[in-house]
């Protein structure tokens, strides 16, 4: 039979990361080796081990049976879950995480790592045997301690004897000792000779369940006595079984003649590697990760109940439109039944783009769950004592969200590690435990995603960084901030406050990146902190980056929308609080502020700039912490849009974050408000 | 064309079984630990149960003292799926009642040559 086993590779990769994962958290949490999680750890190895070995990954295999063997010798107690022994197998979880890789992208694993990983493993292991040299697992070979050498060949017997006396139980096992002349039979000819006097005398004394009977076998034919051997392998401990070979002395008892004479080989027994990954043609290559995804089935469920009352619905309205043309004087009737059946359809709808929505939507703790290591690693290497507390790990985020998540997390999570936990003795000297907490929330929040990352440490000084920031020439030298704002300077590039630059973080560039990030998924991020008692940066981010929530607005005949995330205020020009500087944009004063007007017909080219009416409509929206006044000339309703990029569909238009389709068949643009802010400033001149 | 059910805590490893069985004409019901397995042995009568070994819930050499319990299962031909070669592991396999084992790696023609060793 051939089976092509590249169909369940994939399955194979992805449930070794997942068990890879599960062993990671298991040894981050195994506090002096309790048995229930070493046995769970031991389960993932040996689960990656059997599969690898199965599924063509053979160096794979032999490198985790190491892993494997230290392991199962933790469980019984051999070896103790001492702390360089748990790092050693996380270092290995890592090295058979790229092996994986290498498997799953078509390229090679740091053959020098993996090989130093296997050394350290088998040192540890104190004795030579464990990991098996040839990079495969001991493979199936005849019965230990039985004479296997020789054969039916060569001039040998031309067939075996076989006396065959079964204990009472083993048809109790499954066995059946017809079934094994059976697989006999295709061996050669075979001659069978029943004894039955071990039958008992009385009924009473008889157990249909047992097995009383003893059998002469005769096997004709070129049979090795290994295959012979092997047919019985699996009673061995259950009968008396002696196998010789036909010409030696004792006579055959029967002439019974052979059942069915059908010699025929037996397929070959050694194991052999199936075909390893090579022809997996495109499901290896990069992207792989992103390309596919995981659902939880009930999602599905509910997604397939909503559409099936979709269906229920449109059959409803489809009778209405047959009714009226049948019999249009039941009009007033039909029209009633149609408001019911639209209302129906609208709540179909809704709860099927809530659905379909929730499908995009994974548990933050995909990325959570990478954070015990990196600071078990982290405080580790720095001598500190932390510990990490992960809450909310099962709030739901957008997949792309969570995707483009990972790197700014770790980057603030290490800031907390690095810089704002102190050193045990600095914790002490200050009258606070010695252990450092850091603190990984996520939670919902209104429309949005809200992760918290919180520690304990030390805080950030402001002076501190107000200096750094007036000597970097971000802030001018009469500039004054309050607290809140100085702290907000340490998303500006080029702006780093460690005292020291170490390893880890803290190069200047980073929190930058990091709040670039995070806008780029339409979030914000945002520092508070207290000196000595610690600081807690806060991301709000959109659930979703397909759909939002918009304001319609009216700029002469076009409609726009710009989130509903972004505005400040809608208000109506006071003449007095206009200000109008010559060759800049005009200035609206709202409060203790002055606030660009930016005249959006013209800005677009649509029409020459236009003089400010005296009682004008403005719109204030912020983002990127820069407030702009749009001139509108109607607002309109407000209404959650389904965003279509520009670029993928048209080109990019400055000024736009993409577009979207109105009820009526229109086109809408989305504005951005970060780029119209730009735009305008770099304008300045031309507009108004 | 016999009913086997196979449980194993791998999904690959099940499908990779249930699919080779398949092929070869059998109806497959699959287990995803022992717990599962044992009630889905008890749910339909399987002529061969294939599994695992380790797994969560209950082990295979477990579930397969639990079927022996089962009149059903008396003298039904259980398989245990081992990475071990050596005798200790076999010899617990048939301690607890199973009737062969196979040896991980195997291949789908392997397999099928145990499977038919035990299977009419």
């Amino acid at each position: 039979m051939s089976i092509d086993m590249a169909q369940f590779i994939d399955a194979f990769l992805e449930e070794s990361f997942e068990g890879l994962e599960r062993m990671e958290t298991e040894l981050l949490a195994l506090d002096g080796g309790d048995p229930e999680t070493l046995n769970t750890i031991f389960r993932c190895a040996h689960s990656i081990k059997g599969g690898a070995g199965t599924f063509g990954f053979g160096a794979i295999s032999g490198f985790t049976h190491g892993v494997e063997t230290l392991l199962d010798r933790m469980r019984n107690g051999e070896q103790e879950a001492a702390p360089e022994t748990v790092n050693l197998l996380l270092r290995a979880v890592d090295t058979l995480r790229a092996q994986l890789h290498a498997a799953r992208d078509g390229g090679e694993a740091d053959a020098a790592e993996v090989a130093e990983v296997r050394t350290l493993i088998e040192a540890h292991l104190g004795d030579a045997a464990p990991a098996s040299e040839a990079g495969t697992p001991p493979a199936v070979d005849g019965d230990d301690g039985i004479d296997t050498s020789s054969g039916a060949h060569d001039g040998g017997p031309r067939g075996w004897r076989i006396h065959f006396q079964p204990y009472a139980d083993l048809m109790r096992t499954g066995n059946d000792p017809l079934r094994m002349f059976e697989v006999l039979e295709e061996l050669g000819t075979l001659s069978v000779h029943c004894e039955t006097d071990r039958l008992p005398d009385n009924a009473d004394a008889f157990d249909p369940e047992d097995c009383h009977l003893a059998w002469t076998l005769e096997l004709e034919g070129d049979a090795t006595r290994d295959q012979v051997q092997e047919v019985f392998e699996w009673v061995e401990d259950e009968c008396d079984l002696l196998i010789e070979p036909l010409d030696a002395d004792s006579e055959p008892t029967t002439e019974a003649p052979p059942l069915t004479p059908e010699p025929a080989e037996m397929g070959a027994t050694t194991p052999r590697p199936p075909e390893a990954s090579a022809a997996r043609g495109g499901s290896g290559n990069r992207g792989a990760e992103s390309s596919s995804m995981r659902v939880n089935a009930g999602k599905i469920d509910a997604l397939i109940d909503m559409v099936g009352e979709l269906v229920i619905t449109q059959s409803m309205l489809t009778d209405i439109s047959e009714q009226l043309e049948e019999d249009p004087s039941k009009m007033e009737a039909q029209i009633e039944r149609l408001r019911t059946g639209l209302g129906e359809l609208e709540r179909n709808t809704r709860e099927l783009q809530e659905s379909v929505m929730s499908i995009r939507m994974v548990p933050i703790a995909q990325v959570f769950n990478r954070f015990p290591r990196l600071v078990h690693d982290i405080s580790g290497q720095l001598g500190k004592q932390i510990e990490l507390t992960l809450k909310g790990e099962y709030t739901e985020v957008d997949k792309t969200v969570m995707e483009h998540l990972g790197d700014p997390l770790v980057h603030l999570v290490r800031n907390a590690v690095d810089h704002g936990i102190e050193m045990p003795e600095e914790r002490a000297a200050a009258g606070k435990p010695e252990t450092g907490q850091v603190t990984l929330e996520a939670f919902h929040r209104g429309g949005n995603v809200v992760i918290e990352i919180r520690d304990d440490g030390k805080g950030m000084d402001a002076d501190r960084i107000l200096a750094k920031a007036r000597d970097a020439g971000l802030v001018g030298p009469n500039q004054h901030l309050d607290r809140h704002e100085i702290l907000q300077l340490v998303f500006e590039p080029g702006l780093s406050t460690a005292d020291q630059v170490s390893d880890l973080s803290g190069r200047g560039v980073g929190m930058d990146v990091v709040k670039k990030n995070i806008r780029g998924l339409g979030g914000n991020v945002e520092l508070e902190s207290e000196p000595g008692k610690g600081s807690r940066l806060t991301i709000r981010l959109p659930l979703t980056l397909s759909i939002m929530d918009g304001q319609l607005l009216k700029i002469g005949d076009e409609t726009f929308v710009i989130p509903l995330i972004a505005i400040v205020e809608s208000l109506q020009t006071l003449p007095e609080s206009v200000k109008q500087a010559f060759g800049k944009l005009p200035l609206y004063r709202l409060r203790d502020e002055y606030i660009p007007i930016v005249d959006l017909a013209a800005l677009f080219g649509r029409t020459e700039p236009s003089p400010l009416p005296e009682r004008a409509l403005l719109v204030v929206a912020e983002a990127d912490d820069q407030r702009v006044a749009l001139r509108v000339d109607d607002l309109l309703g407000q209404q959650q849009v389904v965003i279509k990029t520009l670029e993928t569909n048209f080109r990019k238009v400055p000024g736009t974050a993409g577009a979207t389709i109105l009820g009526d068949g229109q086109v809408a643009l989305i504005l951005d408000i970060a780029g119209i802010a730009r735009m305008a400033s770099g304008r300045d001149t031309r507009a108004a | 064309m016999a009913k086997v059910l196979v449980v194993d805590d791998s999904a690959s490893m099940r499908q990779m079984v249930a699919f080779t069985l398949k092929q070869a004409g059998h109806e497959v019901i699959e287990g995803r630990d022992g717990k599962d397995g044992l009630s889905k042995a008890q749910g339909a009568k399987a002529d061969l149960v294939i599994t695992d070994v380790n797994m969560p819930a209950m082990d295979g050499l477990q579930l397969t003292r639990e079927l022996r319990k089962l009149g059903d299962y008396k003298f039904t031909p259980i398989l245990v799926l081992t990475t071990e070669a050596g005798p200790e592991k076999k010899q617990e396999g048939k301690a607890a009642g199973a009737t062969g084992w196979l040896v991980k790696p195997f291949d789908p023609d392997q397999m099928m040559n145990t499977v038919n060793r035990v299977l009419r």
